[in-house]
C-alpha cells in the first residue's frame, strides 16, 4: 500500500533540504562566509579601485590604538553605551511596572508609548534636529521660561550634540524594551504581590523586592539587546552630523568611523574591517560581563 | 492600606501622563511644523498651533519635488517584495527544521540560531564586496538578497511548528496532498499568527532601514524614503527647509501608523515570542 517507507523517508529528507536551502544559501554567504571574509580583510590592505589585497599582518589592529579619531570614536561610543543602556533599561522597567498596575486606560497609554519604536531613525532624527535647532521649540521654551538666557545651537555645539543623540536614542528605544518587560511582568504570579501586601510592603518595596528580582532573566535579555544596539549606533549619528561625526568629532561613533573608512576615498577598508572585528569582540566581552553581573548581583 | 492606595493611584497616573507627554511632544511639534509656513518656523515661534496653517509643505513635496513620490513608491516596493520573500522563505525553513527529518538538521538549526548573535557591523564590509562583485550595486537586489531570510523569524516559525499538533498535516497527506501542497495550503495558513507577526516587523524593518539603502543606492530616483528624507537635509547647502522636512517625516510615519492601528495585537505579541521563548 502506498509509497514504501524508505522511499517516503528519502522524499521527506529531500523536501527538508530543499525547504531550508534558501536560508542556508543566504545565511551561508551573507553571514558565515562574510565573517570569515571580514577577518581576512582585516589583515589586509585593500585597494578599492583595483581590488588588490596585500597582507599587512596586525597593522590594521595596531592602528586602532594609535589613530586619534578611532580612540575618540571608541570613547564616544563607550560613553554613549554607558549612559543610554542603564537609563533605557531602568525607564523601561519602571514604565512597564506602572502599566502593569491594572489602571483604567492603560491600553491607550501603551499604544501611545509604542509610537517612537515605529518611527524610522531618519524621521526621528529629523524631528529631534528640528526640536533642538537654533530657532526650534526647545530653545524657545528654554528662553521663555528663563532656563536659558540665549539660545544654544545644539546641533553645532560639541558639548551637547552627543547628549541630544543620547536623549533621542533613549526616547526611541524605551518602548520596545518596555513591551518585553510587560510580557515578563504578566508571568509573575499575582499571589506574591498579595502576600507582600499583607506583610505590609509598600509599592516601592514591592517593586524592588519582587518585581526587580523576578524579572532578572528579562533584564539580562534587555541589557544584552541594549548593549548590542547602542554599540552599533549608526543611523542617528550619521544623519545628525550628515556623515561627518561633527561638530568636532563629538558624535563620531565606531560604526560611523567604520563606514567612513570602509567606503571613503582612502583605501582604508582593511582598517575598517579590523575596527569592526574589534567592535564585535568588545560587544561580546561587555555582554558577557553584563550578564555575569546581573546574575550574581543579589537584590533580595 | 486603603489610604495608601488612594495616594498611589494619582501618582501612577501622574507618571503615565508625564511619559505620554514626553513621548508625544516631538510628534506634535513635527506635525505642527509641517503645517507652518517656513517663515513662522524660522522666526522661532513658541506656539504649537500654526498661526496661518498651510498645506504648502505637502503640496511642494507632492507636486514640485522631483523625487518625493518616487521615494514613497520605492519604499513600498522594497517593503512589499522583501516581506513576501522573507515570510515564504522563513516559514519554509522553520517548517523544515521542525517537521521534516533529514541528516544534519540539528546542525543547520544551531548554526542559524548562532548567527542571531553576530553584530551587523562585522558583516557590512564583506557584504558590500560580495554585492559589488555580483553587480548589484545601485539595485534593489543589493538590499533584498542579503536580507531575504531572517534567523530570528526562522527560529520563531520553528518554535511555532514544534508546538503545533501534526494531525491536520498528516490528514492532508493521507488525502493525497503532495508535500508542497501540504505546506502551502495547510501548514502556512495554520501559522497565521506568527506569519502576521513577522510580516509586521519585517515590513517595519525595511520601511525604516537606513544604512543599507544609503550604502547601496546611488541615484536619487532610486532612494527609499528614509535616504530621501536625509538627503533633503543637505540639499540647500546648509539651509534646512524645516517645513518640508517635517512634512516628509510625518508622511513617512503614516503607513506604519495605519498598519499599527489595524494590526496592533501582532505588534504586542511579537515581542513576547522573541523575548520569551
Amino acid at each position: 500500500m502506498g509509497v514504501p517507507v524508505v522511499k517516503r523517508k528519502q522524499r521527506e529528507a529531500m523536501q527538508g533540504a530543499f525547504f531550508v536551502l534558501p536560508a542556508v544559501v543566504v545565511i551561508g554567504i551573507f553571514v558565515i562566509l562574510s565573517i570569515l571574509f571580514a577577518i581576512y580583510i582585516s589583515f589586509h590592505r585593500v585597494n578599492l579601485f583595483t581590488g588588490d589585497m596585500s597582507f599587512v599582518g596586525i597593522d590594521n589592529y595596531k592602528r586602532i590604538l594609535s589613530d586619534t579619531s578611532s580612540l575618540r570614536a571608541f570613547r564616544n561610543t563607550i560613553l554613549f553605551v554607558s549612559i543610554v543602556v542603564p537609563i533605557q533599561t531602568f525607564l523601561a522597567l519602571v514604565m512597564a511596572s506602572v502599566l502593569n498596575a491594572k489602571l483604567h486606560g492603560r491600553l491607550q497609554f501603551r499604544i501611545v508609548y509604542f509610537l517612537p519604536t515605529l518611527t524610522s531613525s531618519a524621521a526621528l532624527t529629523m524631528i529631534f534636529m528640528f526640536l533642538f535647532s537654533l530657532n526650534g521649540p526647545i530653545n524657545q521654551i528654554a528662553l521663555a521660561t528663563g532656563a536659558l538666557s540665549e539660545p544654544i545651537n545644539f546641533l553645532n555645539n560639541a558639548k551637547v550634540a552627543l547628549q541630544v543623540i543620547m536623549a533621542m536614542n533613549i526616547w526611541s528605544t524605551v518602548p520596545f524594551f518596555m513591551t518585553i518587560y510587560l510580557a515578563g511582568l504578566q508571568d509573575i504570579p499575582y499571589s506574591i504581590y498579595e502576600a507582600a501586601e499583607v506583610d505590609g510592603a509598600n509599592a516601592v518595596q514591592r517593586f524592588f523586592h519582587i518585581t526587580v528580582p523576578q524579572l532578572k532573566p528579562i533584564t539580562t535579555f534587555v541589557l544584552l539587546m541594549g548593549i548590542v544596539g547602542t554599540f552599533q549606533m549608526f543611523d542617528q549619528a550619521y544623519i545628525f552630523s550628515n556623515g561627518s561625526g561633527g561638530p568636532e568629532n563629538s558624535t563620531l561613533t565606531v560604526a560611523l568611523l567604520i563606514y567612513r573608512n570602509a567606503f571613503g576615498q582612502n583605501n582604508t577598508m582593511g582598517y575598517a574591517a579590523a575596527m569592526s572585528i574589534s567592535l564585535a569582540l568588545l560587544i561580546f566581552i561587555i555582554s558577557f560581563i553584563a550578564q555575569k553581573i546581573n546574575k550574581s548581583e543579589n537584590l533580595y | 492600606m486603603e489610604k495608601k492606595n488612594k495616594l498611589l493611584k494619582p501618582l501612577l497616573y501622574g507618571i503615565l501622563i508625564t511619559y505620554a507627554a514626553f513621548t508625544l511632544f516631538p510628534f506634535l511639534w513635527a506635525v505642527s511644523g509641517s503645517f507652518k509656513t517656513y517663515q513662522e518656523i524660522t522666526s522661532g515661534s513658541m506656539s504649537i498651533l500654526p498661526k496661518e496653517p498651510t498645506l504648502n509643505a505637502f503640496t511642494k513635496l507632492f507636486t514640485m519635488d522631483e523625487y518625493f513620490i518616487r521615494w514613497v513608491f520605492n519604499s513600498f516596493l522594497i517593503c512589499t517584495v522583501g516581506t513576501v520573500i522573507n515570510v515564504i522563505l522563513n516559514s519554509m525553513a522553520g517548517y523544515s527544521l521542525s517537521r521534516l527529518h533529514f541528516r544534519g538538521r540539528n546542525l543547520v538549526f544551531y548554526i542559524i540560531l548562532a548567527t542571531i548573535m553576530v553584530p551587523g557591523q562585522v558583516l557590512l564590509i564583506p557584504n558590500y564586496l560580495i554585492v559589488k562583485n555580483l553587480g548589484m550595486i545601485n539595485s534593489y537586489a543589493a538590499i533584498l538578497f542579503p536580507t531575504a531570510v531572517n534567523a530570528t523569524y526562522i527560529f520563531m516559525m520553528r518554535q511555532f511548528y514544534m508546538n503545533f499538533p501534526k494531525d491536520v498535516e498528516e490528514a492532508a497527506a493521507i488525502d493525497g496532498l503532495g508535500p508542497l501542497g501540504t505546506f502551502f495550503r495547510i501548514a502556512m495558513p495554520l501559522a497565521k499568527a506568527p506569519i502576521a507577526t513577522q510580516s509586521v516587523f519585517i515590513f517595519l524593518g525595511y520601511w525604516n532601514a537606513f544604512l543599507q539603502p544609503k550604502l547601496y543606492l546611488q541615484t536619487p530616483s532610486k532612494y527609499t524614503l528614509t535616504v530621501g528624507i536625509q538627503s533633503m537635509m543637505s540639499r540647500y547647502s546648509g539651509i534646512t527647509q524645516w517645513d518640508e522636512v517635517m512634512a516628509a517625516s510625518v508622511i513617512s510615519l503614516v503607513p506604519i501608523l495605519i498598519i499599527y492601528i489595524v494590526l496592533n495585537k501582532y505588534f504586542m505579541q511579537s515581542v513576547r515570542m522573541d523575548g520569551e521563548k
